[in-house]
């Protein structure tokens, strides 16, 4: 999923602060899951802004409502009975559920109440972890179901370098050294040979060095 | 000068405080009248939305009170809910309102006595705070 952080409670005040009716737009898709953006952080979100704008004798107004997904224009259509009741819209989605709605709506103001941060999986209740980089040529299956490119600190395909120790990645104790986990994984599968292939430089150009990407599916697109 | 009489609303876990509630009542020890107690559950059952809104809506403090710890009914919503008052309290802190409003209490269901003093001790520290801060402001409800 695509994880996400709310943004300081001082900042998001700072976007809202000119209007006195925002709409507060949550997505129900990853940022519900990694509890960042969803219907009960809207609802939080919203109680903490109209709160904290009292005490300065103010009164906002926040119509809260929450997308099935904020990334698709279908869903973000349903905003449009409420835009023009509000001065501005505040997202609670990542960022491509902000740039959709600011798409969509092109008079009105869009703010971001999330930074958006990794492509991860949750390890545990509470805690997500950094899986995927998007790098669009997926090695995954030459390195066990390991990714180097998210997990190895310096996205080496050929690891570990010297930084390993005892199965730790040298900027950080608690950063498990990608080929290191890669290595096991591959010796547990007995696999161990294609550990000895040597990986060619990746080419970078399905990754972000080939500037903003896009998808065209010929059997789907209209 | 009137004395501020401060609001505060209690969230009562079914299983320990709400029973402990009950058990001062048949103790007849007197407890402060400003104390609003809402049976719940479980303390686990408290989200944040719910101690949000009760000092949006005017609650001078809050508290919700559940099992001693290890002893919850479904195992850890006690657990749960300490750290789910923990941090709803940086975020009142972050808006002006006053993390110190807000308290995770435990008791067991036999503690009428400390309920009682429990309700009696918060009352009296929320009455040093003074009214929360938006009160008497123009109400502003979510649409």
């Amino acid at each position: 999923m695509i994880t996400a952080e709310q943004k300081p409670i001082q900042e998001i005040m700072e976007y809202v602060r000119p209007y006195s009716r925002i709409l507060l737009v949550g997505c129900n898709e990853c940022v519900t899951v990694c509890a960042a953006g969803g219907r009960k952080e809207v609802g939080l979100l919203s109680s903490a802004l109209q709160m904290a704008f009292m005490q300065e004798g103010k009164v906002l107004d926040v119509k809260e409502m929450t997308l099935e997904r904020q990334c698709d224009p279908e869903y973000v259509e349903e905003l449009a009975g409420s835009i023009n009741q509000v001065e501005a819209v505040l997202s609670m989605a990542c960022g491509c559920g902000v740039q959709e709605v600011a798409r969509r709506f092109k008079e009105k103001p869009v703010y971001p109440a999330l930074n958006t941060k990794f492509m991860g999986a949750s390890e545990r209740q509470g805690v997500w972890a950094e899986r995927c980089q998007g790098c669009g040529d997926c090695v995954l299956g030459l390195t066990g179901g390991i990714c180097p490119i998210a997990r190895c600190s310096k996205r080496l395909l050929n690891g570990p370098c010297g930084g390993s120790s005892h199965g730790k990645c040298e900027i950080n104790p608690d950063v498990d050294c990608a080929w290191q986990l890669i290595w096991d994984r591959l010796k547990a599968l007995g696999l161990e040979k294609r550990y000895e292939d040597i990986a060619p430089a990746k080419d970078w150009r399905a990754s972000r060095d080939g500037g903003p990407r896009r998808i065209i599916r010929e059997d789907l697109a209209s | 000068m009137k004395t501020f009489e401060p609001v505060i609303v209690a969230f009562c876990c079914h299983y320990c405080a709400y029973t402990a509630a009950d058990m001062a009542g048949s103790m007849r020890r007197c407890y402060p009248s400003n104390i609003r107690i809402i049976r719940v559950p479980c303390s686990g059952k408290v989200d944040a939305i719910h101690m949000m809104k009760a000092f949006q809506k005017g609650a001078d403090g809050v508290y919700v009170a559940g099992c001693l710890e290890g002893d919850c009914h479904f195992k850890n919503g006690n657990t749960q809910a300490a750290r789910r008052v923990a941090y709803v309290k940086r975020l009142l802190d972050e808006i002006g309102i006053g993390g110190e409003r807000l308290e995770m209490i435990t008791m067991s269901a036999g503690m009428g006595e400390r309920f009682a003093s429990t309700a009696s001790d918060f009352t009296e520290k929320i009455r040093r705070l003074g009214p929360n801060p938006i009160k008497g402001l123009k109400k502003a409800e979510a649409v």
